[in-house]
């Protein structure tokens, strides 16, 4: 057993190894002080310097964080509420609406963003909008739905019934009991679709791409740059984004094991009183 | 039984207009000219662009078969571990998404170059430079490392459900490990092996920032020919349209070798 987790434990050193090294040479060359990626020449500050100083980059970002926590945050509302309606369906009508759920994410995100963009171009014979902000927003909630269906779906399977019947004899209405068992029960996946929403929606490139017209987001603004000469500037900001994102996870999982250890802790308290 | 079936209207009328309605629109982009008349013309002058298609699926295919080889032991560790830990490994596998996709492809950019830090490494010991940026070599290690978290997490999901006393079950009855693995683990695996399998291929078959930054001008994929004919240089959203269709066909046909083991796991559910 010992030998089995020694080895286990060496290969995920070795795939984390693969998929962090590219990062912290990413991170390392941030402070260089010449623009090679190659050769470390020197160590300076200066391209967070620039960076905060870059119009373009810091309204991207903006952008990116607007549409990523807008987006997600219907997303999951949108969702939430799909995969409920979809549970109480008949079979034929629930295999019908999950096929086509499954289509953002079957389908490849070129086709999914090409369509977008020619929906968008055809609306603009009948309405007056210009490609921006709001198609791109569009687009995202479009694309994360299904993450977050897909997600919370398989958690009504896993409901016991039992306990929402149980809930409604001992006089609950069923508005109460929903909120009461079948949602924290639902809870850990419409936690994780939105956690995965909100991850495709920072990371997406290629569907923002087709969509956003005059508003740019960080990875078409990164995309431009790697199609001249990217500054360091790129460098700085991506190590500012893992260390706020790092951050953020800590803080979330210290939050997670202090209110285990309170929990635990009042159920020795009431186990005490009992 | 607990039933709202109302709640999900708004999706229902989303899901018209953003995503059927879309795909209406290729199929007819794919079917008329400029003019808005019927035509097969951009469907059949696909046919020259067989080779850009076949590599395409090729070099998705062998990503996927890495990403699955990569991740099935990585998912099963992470499973086994305790509460937290799995936690945090999990946090370390979703940690690299959150870093943006073209930074971390720009990455392997700098690392791969010819007087890059892979080949300075090799340098040190007097071997090398081997040329490994602009290959489909690289191509395919752009997309095992952009989306082997997409292969972990689902697979993660469905073997943390995965109960130790089943697994002890079975070597009390006297199967060795080589037999827990493939007669429990892989099978209970299934749903989440299909899953990551739909999650890697799709991406890597379509991408086409991957193939032009690590692959160079000569490793053109389906989604380059689409992304040109919208967005670059030879703008023609007809064949592009109908470059899409055949696209999704690719998939759907992928998709329905994978899923029908996916509809029989439903049906015994359902029943």
């Amino acid at each position: 057993m010992t030998r089995s987790t020694k080895s286990s434990r060496a290969y995920l050193y070795v795939v984390f190894t693969f998929l962090y090294l590219p990062i912290f040479v990413l991170i390392f060359f941030s402070f260089n002080k010449s623009k090679s990626r190659n050769l470390f020449t020197g160590f300076t500050l200066d391209w967070y310097r620039q960076l905060f100083q870059n119009e373009m980059i810091l309204r991207a970002l903006v952008v990116t964080l607007a549409v990523a926590a807008i987006a997600s945050v219907c997303a999951t509302i949108l969702g939430t509420a799909a995969a409920i309606g979809i549970q109480g369906m008949k079979r034929w009508s629930r295999f019908t609406v999950m096929n086509f759920t499954y289509i953002p994410v079957i389908n490849p995100e070129v086709v999914t963003g090409v369509s977008m963009l020619l929906l968008f171009t055809s609306l603009r014979y009948f309405l007056n909008f210009n490609m921006g902000f709001g198609t791109l927003l569009i687009a995202h909630i479009t694309f994360n739905v299904p993450y977050v269906i897909l997600s919370v779906n398989p958690k009504f399977r896993q409901l016991d019934n039992s306990l929402y019947e149980a809930a409604l004899d001992l006089g609950c209405n069923p508005t109460q009991a929903f909120f009461k068992v079948i949602l924290p029960q639902i809870m850990p996946g419409i936690t994780t679709g939105f956690l995965m929403a909100l991850t495709y929606s920072i990371d997406d490139f290629v569907i923002s791409y087709f969509t956003s017209g005059t508003s740019q987001t960080l990875s078409i603004a990164v995309y431009s740059m790697t199609r001249r000469k990217v500054s360091p500037e790129i460098n700085a900001l991506s190590t500012l984004i893992f260390a706020a994102v790092l951050t953020i996870l800590l803080i979330m999982n210290f939050k997670d094991i202090r209110s285990e250890n309170s929990k635990s802790g009042l159920k020795k308290k009431g186990a005490e009183r009992i | 039984m607990f039933k709202a079936k109302a709640v999900s209207v708004p999706y229902l009328i989303w899901m018209a207009i953003f995503i059927i309605a879309p795909l209406v629109l290729v199929g007819i982009f794919a079917l008329t000219d400029a003019e808005g008349s019927f035509t097969i013309e951009n469907l059949s002058g696909i046919g020259r662009f067989t080779p850009v298609f076949a590599r395409s699926i090729w070099l998705a295919a062998i990503a996927t078969a890495i990403c699955l080889l990569i991740a099935f032991p990585m998912a099963f560790a992470i499973s086994r571990m305790s509460e937290r830990r799995q936690n945090l490994f999990l946090m370390l596998v979703m940690l690299p998404m959150w870093m943006n996709f073209l930074l971390r492809t720009y990455a392997w950019m700098s690392l791969l170059e010819n007087n890059g830090l892979i080949n300075r490494f090799f340098g040190l010991f007097g071997i090398g430079p081997f040329q490994m940026i602009n290959t489909q070599g690289a191509v395919v290690l752009g997309m095992v490392y952009n989306y082997l978290p997409f292969m972990i997490l689902p697979l993660y999901s469905v073997m943390t459900k995965i109960d130790n006393s089943v697994i002890e079950a079975a070597q009390d009855l006297g199967a060795s490990n080589g037999k827990v693995f493939s007669k429990v683990i892989i099978p209970l695996a299934v749903p989440g092996i299909t899953t990551g399998i739909t999650m890697v291929f799709v991406p890597s078959i379509s991408t086409f920032i991957i193939s032009r930054m690590l692959g160079g001008g000569g490793n053109l994929l389906i989604g380059d020919l689409i992304e040109m004919q919208f967005l670059g240089n030879s703008y023609n959203p007809h064949l592009g349209s109908a470059m899409a269709l055949v696209l999704m066909v690719i998939v759907l046909f992928t998709m329905s070798i994978t899923s029908s083991i996916d509809s029989e796991e439903l049906e015994d559910m359902l029943i």
